[in-house]
């Protein structure tokens, strides 16, 4: 049981703020005169490790900023790390911030098909899937109206559904579930623990600590960039706490 | 070059991921008009009886069968034309997608080529209403129309791959290329006959990859014969160097499309 699907090996993300924000020949040719093009840079991580076994249900906590989206990004493949390795030994479900995936020109039912394309899966399996969905999301009397004029409690709705439909191995959830209301937070809690027991394993961000501790066993703890303690969810938040 | 093994593993996990994009593409494109599809019969069409119109009253060109003539070239450089701006775009419009999920990228320049293809083939019944209307026989040589259409559509990628990757860096690429298209098209011969400009304007025509696929496509539509050899050759070459080059390009770039998008 104790399989590592998640490998973090000393892994650091840098941006480059001045340089990827400048967009015309004036800024650029300006920050070359000034002599600040090479300057800012920002670690959003400094030297993270950590390993995450198959099955475990792994919190990160941590303030706005302190990277722990970015974090997920790397893990998800959709950046890579400036140095460090990564290596993910299984299928991702990524809900990174509210709609990802989503084209919100497209009705409900379009992007349920879209969504699942981008996972990797095909029109026959969402078609067998699609009523459960329907079920679970509640948003049966919407499913043809644009994603642009969901709420953004509707769109986490959506999302949540599709992700966990697909029975992924890691499931990413990203802060999605404190837009939902108290009945599907419920509901979704429930879904992860059922995922969980079928040997999903979770990563999970919230700035809810007894969210994190009723769904969590492992939580890890970042402040700008810097991992602060990776410990069992109670030690760890309490610590987050300052407790 | 083990890019390119993982690149056709990706491509096979997400076909369906292909598919709905294009199936996306073509829904927002004819969204809330009236006509919808009909638009790729009509638009040709029209664009073609407006160019007649012109080209046989106020410019007078020696050329047998001018709609017909007019037609196939315009069909095909209008979806290169077409194909190649949009998938410029494929990109940076995507960039909700691309910031949150992971999916391999060079998926959205072709999937925009080939959804323009899909609507391209719907022109391909207003050319057949073409040839009936003029009286041109369908010989034996037509279902080999495929081989350009595949050329273009190769040449088409590889052009895509590369201004997508470009417009990400560089905004200015897309105000650049609409200049550049216009040029391209008046140095292809959709218009006007080869023969009919200047010793060295020819030289730039012969060296233009349109030129030669139009002319294949012509030779099987309109004058059901066989090309050269040369023809042949020349289109193979310059439709494989322009994929080779968009993959490479492509790759090289995508690393940091992150960044900047």
């Amino acid at each position: 049981m104790s399989e590592p699907i998640i490998k973090v090996e000393n892994v650091s993300m840098r941006f480059n703020l001045a340089e990827e924000k400048t967009d015309t020949i004036k800024e650029y040719i300006l920050k070359l005169i000034k002599g600040k093009l090479h300057f800012s840079e920002f670690w959003a991580l400094k030297d993270i490790s950590f390993t995450v076994n198959r099955g475990e249900s792994v919190a990160l906590i941590g303030r706005n900023g302190s990277g722990k989206s970015t974090l997920l990004k790397l893990i998800a493949g959709v950046m890579t790390a400036s140095k460090g390795k990564i290596t993910v030994g299984g299928e991702i479900a990524p809900l990174i911030e509210l709609g990802a995936g989503f084209d919100l020109d497209l009705s409900g039912r379009e992007n349920i098909y879209l969504n699942g394309a981008v996972m990797g899966f095909d029109h026959k399996y969402m078609d067998a899937h699609f009523e459960e969905i329907l079920e679970f999301s509640e948003l049966r009397d919407f499913i043809d109206v644009p994603v642009k004029n969901y709420s953004s409690g509707m769109i986490a709705r959506l999302g949540f559904s599709i992700a966990t439909i697909t029975k992924p191995d890691i499931l990413i959830v990203d802060e999605v579930l404190a837009v939902g209301d108290e009945n599907f937070q419920k509901k979704c809690i429930n879904k992860i623990h059922s995922l969980l027991e079928n040997n999903t394993t979770l990563l999970f961000v919230s700035h809810n600590s007894d969210t994190v501790q009723e769904i969590c066993n492992r939580a890890i703890w970042l402040d700008g960039g810097k991992l602060m303690i990776d410990a069992d969810s109670k030690t760890a938040c309490d610590a987050y706490r300052g407790i | 070059m083990t890019f390119i093994t993982t690149w056709a593993k990706q491509g096979k996990k997400y076909r369906p991921l292909i598919s709905e994009l294009i199936k996306r593409d073509l829904k927002v494109k004819y969204r809330r008009s009236f006509l919808g599809y009909l638009w790729s019969l009509l638009n040709p069409l029209l664009m073609m009886t407006i160019m007649t119109l012109v080209f046989s009253t106020v410019f007078r060109f020696d050329i047998q069968n001018f709609p017909l003539y007019l037609i196939c070239g315009q069909t095909l450089y209008s979806f290169f034309n077409e194909s190649t701006n949009i998938a410029m775009y494929s990109i940076t419009s995507n960039a909700p997608l691309i910031k949150k999920v992971y999916i391999p990228k060079f998926i959205f320049p072709i999937s925009r080529v080939l959804s323009c293809f899909v609507t391209t083939s719907f022109s391909f019944l207003a050319i057949i209403i073409v040839m009936i209307f003029t009286k041109t026989p369908i010989t034996i040589y037509f279902p080999l129309i495929i081989f350009p259409l595949l050329f273009l559509l190769l040449f088409a990628s590889g052009i895509g791959m590369i201004l997508s990757a470009l417009a990400v860096y560089f905004q200015d690429i897309t105000h650049l290329y609409s200049v550049l298209t216009l040029a391209w098209m008046y140095l292809t011969p959709i218009f006007y006959p080869v023969e009919a400009v200047p010793e060295f304007v020819k030289n730039i025509i012969y060296c233009n990859p349109l030129y030669h696929y139009i002319e294949m496509f012509r030779c099987f539509v309109l004058n059901g014969c066989m090309p050269d050899a040369q023809l042949w050759l020349w289109s193979v070459l310059s439709s494989s160097i322009s994929l080779v080059l968009g993959v490479l390009i492509f790759n090289k770039l995508q690393k940091n499309f992150i960044l900047h998008i």
